[in-house]
């Protein structure tokens, strides 16, 4: 039976939201903690707070059991063969630094293309700079067309370029929309190249099965998908990170040291030096099964009604325009984008600049983000500087629609003088 | 809202000295890149003093309505109180506290001054940071 979601319900799980005044729409930038994760974490340290891997006594037996609990809840997640694929990190960004020093500087040589697209965050461009700089790898990027990222243009660039590498975004965390990454996967996969998804926006709104499309690694943050901070969580397929070598060094991820030298350990402690983030694996785990509680189901079907009643308000306000579409292509229709959106919408407006217009929405408690996002390319490409967005979490209701509505509408009597009507 | 007081919404909506000097002493452009304000700066000096300063740009209403207010107050300085001027001046002027995401924004206007000033003396510009960091001598 399909479970519809209980918005009051939903936002009571939720202390932050005792404040009801609070109209938060900024959960692409970190989402809010219903009281089980919260509450998974304080009774770690509470009652079950020892180091993990290590310890003979049963404090720490226990924690490291509640620790690979998480991991094994992270496979089950992401649908992942075995636990040993399932690192811990601290953030997507590190997990793709991760991929870029160890597969990178192994796997790729001066000369070798990694691919890239104009949607890309920060986290998934800088590494690569970084490589290029490090070792002379050559980068090339795949553009836009129509709103969505350019099929065409990637399968050229894939065909002239040859590209070791694709590193692709599955959803842009400016435009909202998905990437075909199925598609990306197999046309890269065709010519030989490895492919890294960031799904740090995806995760949150929607299931995705690592053997099911074949990526070859896969990153994403737990304080996105309802989890804490300082938790991220890299997919690899177990071979790749058995033939790449350690990130970090130092303790749990050795077998041996001694003054010569030392032995790297297995999968997946290798890439999980000193003491890992435990109460916040344990956190995000706690997250998952919430989640997984709820259902996708009823969470598409109740993100799929917001998302389209939000751009239907935002598209009312006359001096809003909507990224990419009315900036770049305003004859698209945003409808036929629906069901490749996950909720998150960046706006700009010619008389207000995102500052103020953010500003102005923060001072009455409406958390919407300014700016470029940390994707100034893509912000460059569609000829702003930054923008206004606004993005949906579980949590949000038809009546945050309309409030921050009424707010934009306001903003700009206030800043300009006159009413808009 | 604090931040927006009258001052600065009437400064962004009918900002004061705006255009180019065809003839100018000189003029000079800066940008905050984070925020999207540019802004160039127009200076006439006859004898040691500004005898005229306009400017064009586009940016948020802090960074607009500071230059708008700041021209208001170049127009008949002489060089030597315009390059003292300091960040305290700015804030003093526009008084309305900037919080650390918006102080850019603020001071362009002094920023784009300063270099101007520093251009028309053939000496090196400063750097953001050195802008920012200036206090009252």
């Amino acid at each position: 039976m399909e479970k519809n979601i209980d918005i009051s319900g939903i936002r009571a799980q939720f202390p932050i939201f005792r404040d009801s005044s609070l109209v938060y729409l900024d959960s692409a930038a970190t989402a809010q903690k219903p009281q089980c994760v919260i509450d998974a974490e304080n009774n770690f340290y509470e009652n079950e707070n020892a180091s993990v891997k290590r310890g003979m006594y049963k404090l720490a037996e226990r924690a490291t059991e509640e620790f690979e609990s998480a991991r094994e809840k992270v496979k089950s997640f992401i649908g992942a063969k075995s636990d040993h694929e399932i690192i811990f990190t601290k953030s997507a960004t590190e997990s793709i630094n991760l991929v870029a020093r160890c597969q990178g500087e192994k796997f790729l040589k001066k000369g070798d293309t990694v691919l890239l697209s104009i949607l890309e965050h920060h986290s998934n461009i800088v590494p690569w700079m970084q490589l290029k700089e490090r070792i002379g790898i050559n980068i090339e990027w795949v553009h836009l067309k129509n709103g969505e990222l350019d099929i065409e243009e990637l399968k050229s660039k894939i065909a002239e370029f040859n590209p070791k590498l694709v590193t692709i975004t599955c959803a842009s965390n400016v435009t909202g929309i998905l990437t075909p990454y199925k598609e990306i996967i197999s046309l890269a996969h065709s010519a030989g190249a490895k492919i890294l998804l960031d799904a740090a926006q995806l995760v949150p709104h929607r299931g995705i099965n690592v053997q099911d499309i074949d990526c070859d690694f896969l990153v994403f943050s737990g304080h996105k998908v309802y989890g804490p901070t300082g938790i991220g969580v890299l997919y690899g397929k177990e071979k790749l990170l058995e033939d790449m070598p350690a990130f970090l060094g130092g303790g749990s991820m050795i077998q041996e040291v001694t003054e010569e030298g030392f032995l790297e350990t297995h999968l997946p402690d290798k890439f999980e030096a000193g003491t890992p983030p435990i109460a916040q694996a344990i956190g995000l785990g706690a997250a998952i099964d919430w989640i997984s509680d709820i259902g996708w189901k009823a969470i598409e079907k109740h993100e799929e009604e917001l998302r389209k009643y939000a751009f239907d308000k935002l598209s009312e306000i006359e001096f809003v325009e909507i990224l990419p579409f009315d900036a770049v292509y305003p004859e698209q229709s945003r409808r036929t984008q629906d069901d490749m959106h996950i909720g998150c919408v960046s706006f700009i407006t010619k008389e207000i600049h995102p500052h103020d217009l953010t500003e102005y929405l923060g001072s009455k408690g409406i958390c919407l983000r300014a700016g470029h996002h940390c994707a100034q390319p893509l912000h460059k490409y569609l000829g702003h500087t930054a923008s206004t967005r606004m993005s949906l979490g579980i949590y949000n209701s038809k009546e945050d629609i309309d409030k921050m509505c009424e707010a934009i509408a306001e903003a700009y009597e206030f800043f300009l003088g006159k009413s808009y009507k | 809202m604090d931040i927006y007081a009258e001052n600065i919404l009437d400064h962004f909506r009918n900002p004061r000295n705006c255009g180019e000097i065809s003839d100018a002493t000189v003029d000079h452009k800066e940008e905050n890149i984070e925020c999207g304000d540019d802004l160039r700066l127009y200076l006439k000096i006859e004898n040691e003093k500004i005898t005229n300063a306009k400017w064009e740009g586009k940016g948020c209403a802090i960074s607009q309505a500071s230059m708008s207010i700041l021209s208001e107050e170049l127009t008949g300085m002489s060089t030597e109180d315009a390059e003292k001027m300091t960040k305290e001046d700015i804030y003093e002027l526009l008084g309305v506290p900037i919080g650390p995401r918006r102080f850019k924004c603020a001071l362009i206007g002094l920023h784009a001054l300063k270099n101007a000033l520093l251009k028309t003396n053939e000496k090196e510009l400063q750097s953001w940071a050195k802008t920012i960091e200036m206090n009252n001598v």
